[in-house]
């Protein structure tokens, strides 16, 4: 916000430099003429003002912009004495006055020997539209482009000269639809005849957006008969556009939240769902990972500033390792005597989570850690109606990417068919010379090292906190149970689903509430079938 | 549906099951009558199990008929149900309740009311004590009643079991591998003691030990592939080209 | 009928047991009430309230034990059935405040004056009668055990299947108790309480009686769990638990044993949280973590499951360890509890009770068999000494 405003003003300050330069140049004489005309600003009534404000307009000399803008700010003056108006600027107890048209400093007085020239709110109008004139035949198309914007938003009839006079003249790519835009948005509450008007309507419909709305309804209210089912279908043709945009939208933000279980719950899928290890402390692999990251970025800002845009890159292998490993000591030194006792398991990996946690909480403290987005991880685009962020737009891809590289190592890579020989029938595989303990470690490091690259990816967007782990772990289970034990694809889809399922739920129930619905659909629907979507059927299952 | 037998206790009828595109029974039928004894034999993935789990109610068929004693349908019922309509069944690895003595084993087995508050307060009377007793002795466990089940032998885990099976006073029992792992003078003793037990009541045999069968000297079916080979005596089945082919071999 | 029931609960252990707790249950507030406070054997009050905590953790311990030790469910979700029976304790002696809360109001409790609201939501109708507060105690965890038991049993959701959805209830009521539109205070829960039965809930008499009643109704409890487990009814629920497939195919509904024994485990509970309630004097969402009820399997699993005493135990060994352990060395708790999950399920699978009493079988076959041995010693040398 605050970015924008300053933005904002070193724009406008941009734009007067670029007149104060034109100002220099341009003919004395037309500038005695301008000069008389401003200085009638401050002669006579309200009334008699806004014709000289329309007056000023017509000349169409960009010099008179900043008087405008001072004089619809409260900011110009007339000089008691002889009746010459200045810009000024406030010193001390004293004004220091400004030449209206040349910004020059041409002496101080005292206020009293000053009168402000009062604005009411039609006055006010006047100028704008005025200024909005002048800007629109600005040489910048930057300044044109915002000045066709501001008539958009707030249209007058009387600007609509003006802005077919700009119109024609208007070269600008950018510039040229906004421009026709606004020039509909004038037309339709001028009083140019109804057809016109429809072509107006159908303009503004098609851009579409909350302004064209509210344009629409502003004008339905005084439309005639004539044009008022017109512009009734554009308002519901553009209300249609923006619910479809806001599902595309609930659409996009349910990808992303399936993407965010997805990653969390996909180590999951193995050491559950492969191996039908019960690992509660899976949420803190996932956290790991996220502080692995955090460490990463620490020794690259204090080292390497250089490499910053590089630190996920650099963070994901060691994240990979260090949870790894982390999970290959839990296999060999508690899972593996706990084979066959799934809730005991369920209780010493309990256990290790909490013990994980005290540890990262007694390291780094007990506060959220910061990490940086990198700079092809921030921002934003739009795409149609929908506003997508970069580092959501990663993390999908990311999640995908590493979906389809489990997939590949399960299926088609010596490890992975070992691994489901293992699960399948572990005394055949173990006969066949298959070292089962080691396959069982391997696989749990690996399930675990998947977690630790999720929490790289997770680390972005998300409080890098020792609780991590913790907010995951129901959701990820939910998703492997919803997906069915045992099925890499029914995590996808299951992940993918209850993301999209609670980003439409939200709306009409809430964040909370939302979330508290999907928990009991899953429960009702574990009741109905109690071995997820993409079950295993027949003997196998009941072994 | 009409062309049952009304006399027959189990009758089944073009029963088809597949699990994943594999089909564990292909339209098997067939018929046992009460008092009957009835041995099945047959390779690996016959289907002997999932018949079995089809009667008892643990699967459910994708078509056929099931009916017990003329027109009960079994397809219909749960596994509780089914046994309390009387068909016990003995799985092929022993199953019993390893930390409860085999005392305590036969009286939860003991064909009384099984409701939760039923059971809750349930006294023992001198009728079920008398019942136990003499089932101990059949199943030759009367020295062992006050043992822990886990502590039995595999063998006598068996009796335990066919002795809970006898306790639950079913009129068709399943038997299925009683003597798997059993040594000879073991097996020998259970085909005495399943004779014992067809008696008074229908009872299926799946088994592979074609001696005991033998022992049996009953009427076999063999099945392959989810459906009846041949049925007949034992002679006259392991003469039988087909079962030779498929599953006795050359 | 009911008597053999009773008769058959009572073995030398459960007496002694029940001896010792209703022992304490007049010894404590004895020693609290009627020695100065400089006596030596003085109890200060807030050991009263501390002792009264375990007792109640003990009576959920056990609750837990029912299903878990006896039926094999291995339930998560007891945290959630405690606290709704703490709520339930919470919203009577929220009601009890009536206008001296800050803002005066003789019906609204605080919260809702605080949130604007104008009157009372109906399920806050009847809490002003302790009846109705002590009835809902144990009808609303029942019910929710009852319900959610009844879908989850029925489609035969078994094993960690259902920890983890027992898990995932809990969680969606501590995201719903959050929620302040719920009317049970949101994230700050019930509190501020000033009297129970017209008594003030600070005073040490109270405190002193209160946890009279929860030896009392530990002590029932016992009993309770006791005679179920020794009736054929337990040994059926014993039988689910080692052969589930075994007991229905002799014709029990496994699916209506657990149910009963869920939903009873469930109010037991619902009575432990209640208990609790007035002498921490909070309830608040906290209760619903996830980890609580995890807590709660440790404190069984470290007793002992599958034995009665041993969950007792085992809930004021732990908490009387993290007592101290919090006072002693506040960061290493989590440490040591963790270490404690670890240890006991890799070494005491049975835990301390269950451990001891196979130990005592043992050594009771071994002298079994020394003495066979003896007198078949003796027997063969007879002969001999004969001839």
């Amino acid at each position: 916000m605050l970015m924008r405003l300053a933005y904002r003003s070193l724009q406008s300050l941009l734009v007067t430099l670029c007149l104060l330069v034109t100002l220099l140049a341009t003919d004395l004489r037309a500038q005695e003429d301008l000069r008389a005309m401003v200085n009638a600003l401050g002669e006579g009534n309200f009334a008699q003002t806004i014709k000289q404000v329309e007056a000023l307009a017509r000349t169409g000399d960009p010099k008179i912009v900043p008087a405008l803008e001072a004089l619809a700010a409260g900011d110009l003056y007339q000089r008691k004495s002889d009746k010459q108006v200045f810009l000024t600027k406030s010193t001390g107890g004293s004004l220091t006055l400004l030449d209206p048209l040349s910004g020059e400093e041409v002496g101080t007085e005292a206020a009293s020997a000053l009168t402000k020239i009062r604005v009411n709110n039609g006055l006010r109008r006047a100028v704008r539209a005025a200024l909005g004139g002048l800007t629109l035949m600005s040489p910048d198309a930057g300044v044109r482009l915002q000045a066709a914007q501001t008539m958009l938003r707030t249209p007058s009839a009387d600007a609509l000269d003006q802005i077919e006079t700009a119109l024609a003249a208007e070269t600008s790519a950018d510039v040229k639809p906004v421009l026709e835009r606004a020039r509909a948005a004038a037309l339709l509450i001028s009083d140019r005849p109804d057809d016109e008007k429809k072509a107006a309507v159908a303009v503004i419909s098609n851009a579409g957006g909350q302004d064209a709305l509210s344009l629409l309804s502003a004008a339905l209210s005084s439309a005639d008969d004539n044009l008022r089912p017109d512009i009734e279908t554009a308002i519901e043709s553009i209300k249609e556009r923006q619910a479809f945009w806001a599902a595309g939208q609930n659409v996009w933000y349910g990808l992303s939240l399936g993407s965010v279980l997805l990653l969390a719950a996909i180590g999951l899928a193995i050491t559950f769902g492969v191996m039908g290890i019960i690992n509660m402390a899976h949420g803190e692999m996932v956290m790991l990972g996220a502080y692995t990251t955090f460490v990463v970025q620490e020794v690259i800002r204090g080292s390497f500033p250089a490499l910053f845009d590089w630190s996920l890159a650099i963070a994901l292998p060691l994240a990979f390792l260090v949870t790894g490993i982390v999970g290959l000591a839990i296999e060999r030194g508690v899972i593996r005597f706990l084979y066959g006792r799934p809730l005991e398991t369920l209780l010493a990996t309990w256990g290790i989570s909490l013990i994980l946690q005290q540890a990262v909480r007694t390291i780094f403290g007990p506060t959220n850690r910061e990490v940086g987005n990198p700079a092809w991880m921030s921002g934003a685009f739009e795409l149609g109606g929908l506003t997508i962020t970069w580092n959501r737009l990663w993390i999908i891809v990311f999640s995908l990417a590493v979906f389809a590289a489990l997939l590949f190592l399960l299926k088609k890579t010596p490890m992975g068919l070992q691994m489901r020989a293992v699960t399948q029938n572990r005394r055949m595989a173990s006969s066949m010379g298959i070292r089962t303990p080691w396959v069982d470690a391997l696989t749990f490091a690996l399930g675990s090292g998947i977690a630790g690259i999720a929490g790289v990816a997770l680390s972005q967007i998300d409080n890098v906190s020792p609780n991590l782990g913790q907010g995951y772990i129901i959701d990820s289970f939910m998703v492997v149970v919803f997906g069915g034990v045992g099925n890499l694809w029914g995590t996808l889809v299951g992940a993918f689903t209850l993301g999209i399922l609670n980003k439409f739920l939200e709306p009409y129930a809430g964040a909370v509430l939302g979330k508290i619905l999907v928990l009991v659909l899953i429960i009702l629907f574990i009741q109905k079938r109690p071995r997820g979507l993409f079950a295993l059927k027949g003997r196998a299952v009941e072994a | 549906m009409n062309e049952k037998k009304p006399t027959s206790l189990l009758y089944l009828d073009g029963v088809s099951v597949s699990f994943d595109g594999f089909r564990a029974l292909n339209s098997l039928s067939f018929v046992i009558e009460p008092g009957e004894l009835r041995a099945i034999i047959g390779p690996n993935g016959a289907g002997k199990t999932t018949m079995m789990d089809i009667i008892t109610g643990k699967t459910r068929p994708d078509t056929g008929a099931v009916f017990f004693k003329g027109d009960i349908d079994l397809t219909k019922r749960d596994e509780a149900e089914i046994a309390q309509l009387g068909i016990g069944r003995k799985f092929q690895k022993p199953t019993v309740f390893e930390s409860h003595t085999v005392w305590d084993n036969l009286e939860l087995a003991l064909n009384r009311k099984r409701g939760v508050f039923a059971t809750l307060f349930y006294r023992m009377t001198a009728e079920d004590n008398a019942r136990i007793e003499e089932i101990l002795s059949t199943v030759r466990l009367s020295n062992r009643r006050n043992d822990l089940a886990a502590s039995l032998s595999h063998g006598q885990k068996q009796w335990l079991e066919i002795g809970m099976l006898l306790a639950q006073e079913p009129e068709l029992l399943l038997v299925d591998e009683p003597v798997a792992g059993m040594t000879d003078a073991e097996t020998a003793e259970t085909a005495i003691l399943l004779k014992e037990i067809a008696r008074t009541r229908s009872v299926v045999v799946v088994e592979h030990d074609m001696g005991f069968i033998r022992d049996l000297g009953v009427k076999v079916t063999c099945l392959a592939e989810g459906s009846v080979l041949a049925e007949g005596s034992i002679d006259f089945v392991s003469a039988d080209q087909k079962v030779i082919e498929n599953y006795l071999g050359r | 009928m009911i008597t053999s029931f009773l008769l058959k609960s009572f073995d030398r252990t459960i007496v002694i047991a029940v001896a010792v707790i209703l022992g304490l249950g007049l010894l404590v507030p004895a020693l609290n009430l009627l020695t100065p406070p400089d006596h030596p054997l003085h109890v200060p009050t807030y050991l009263v309230s501390l002792f009264g905590k375990y007792l109640t953790y003990a009576l959920l311990a056990l609750a837990l034990d029912l299903v878990w030790g006896f039926c094999g469910i291995l339930s998560l979700g007891h945290a959630a059935f405690f606290a709704l029976g703490g709520y339930a304790m919470g919203m009577y002696l929220m009601r009890q405040i009536g206008a001296r809360g800050s803002y005066g109001n003789p019906l609204l409790p605080d919260f809702m004056v605080f949130l604007n609201w104008k009157e009372l939501p109906w399920f806050w109708y009847g809490f002003d009668m302790f009846w109705f507060a002590a009835l809902m105690v144990v009808l609303v965890p029942g019910l929710l055990a009852f319900v959610f038991g009844w879908f989850a049993f029925r489609s035969r959701v078994n094993g960690v299947y259902l920890s983890i959805i027992t898990q995932a209830m809990t969680f969606a009521l501590l995201l719903a108790f959050f929620r302040n539109d719920m009317g049970f205070g949101g994230n700050n829960g019930l509190t501020d309480f000033k009297d129970i039965l017209g008594f003030n809930i600070q005073a040490d008499g109270t405190r002193a009686a209160l946890f009279a009643a929860s030896a009392v109704a530990l002590a029932l409890s016992l009993v309770l769990t006791s005679g179920m487990v020794r009736s054929k009814y337990g040994k059926i629920l014993v039988g689910v638990r080692d052969a589930e497939s075994r007991t229905r195919f002799l014709g029990y509904r496994v699916e209506h044993f657990k149910l009963f024994a869920f939903t009873v485990s469930a109010m037991m509970a619902g009575v432990a949280g209640a208990l609790y309630v007035p002498q921490v004097g909070i309830i608040n969402p906290g209760e619903f973590e996830p980890g609580n009820s995890i807590e709660v399997v440790i404190w069984t699993a470290v007793g002992g499951r599958g034995t009665l005493i041993g969950p007792i135990i085992g809930a004021i060994l732990v908490n009387g360890g993290k007592s101290i352990f919090t006072a002693a060395f506040p960061e290493f708790w989590l440490f040591a509890l963790g270490g404690l999950f670890v240890l006991v399920t890799l070494f005491l699978p049975k835990g301390i009770v269950g451990t001891a009493q196979a130990w005592r079988a043992k050594r009771k076959a071994y002298r079994k068999a020394a003495d066979d041995e003896a007198a078949k010693a003796m027997a063969a040398a007879e002969p001999l000494a004969a001839e």
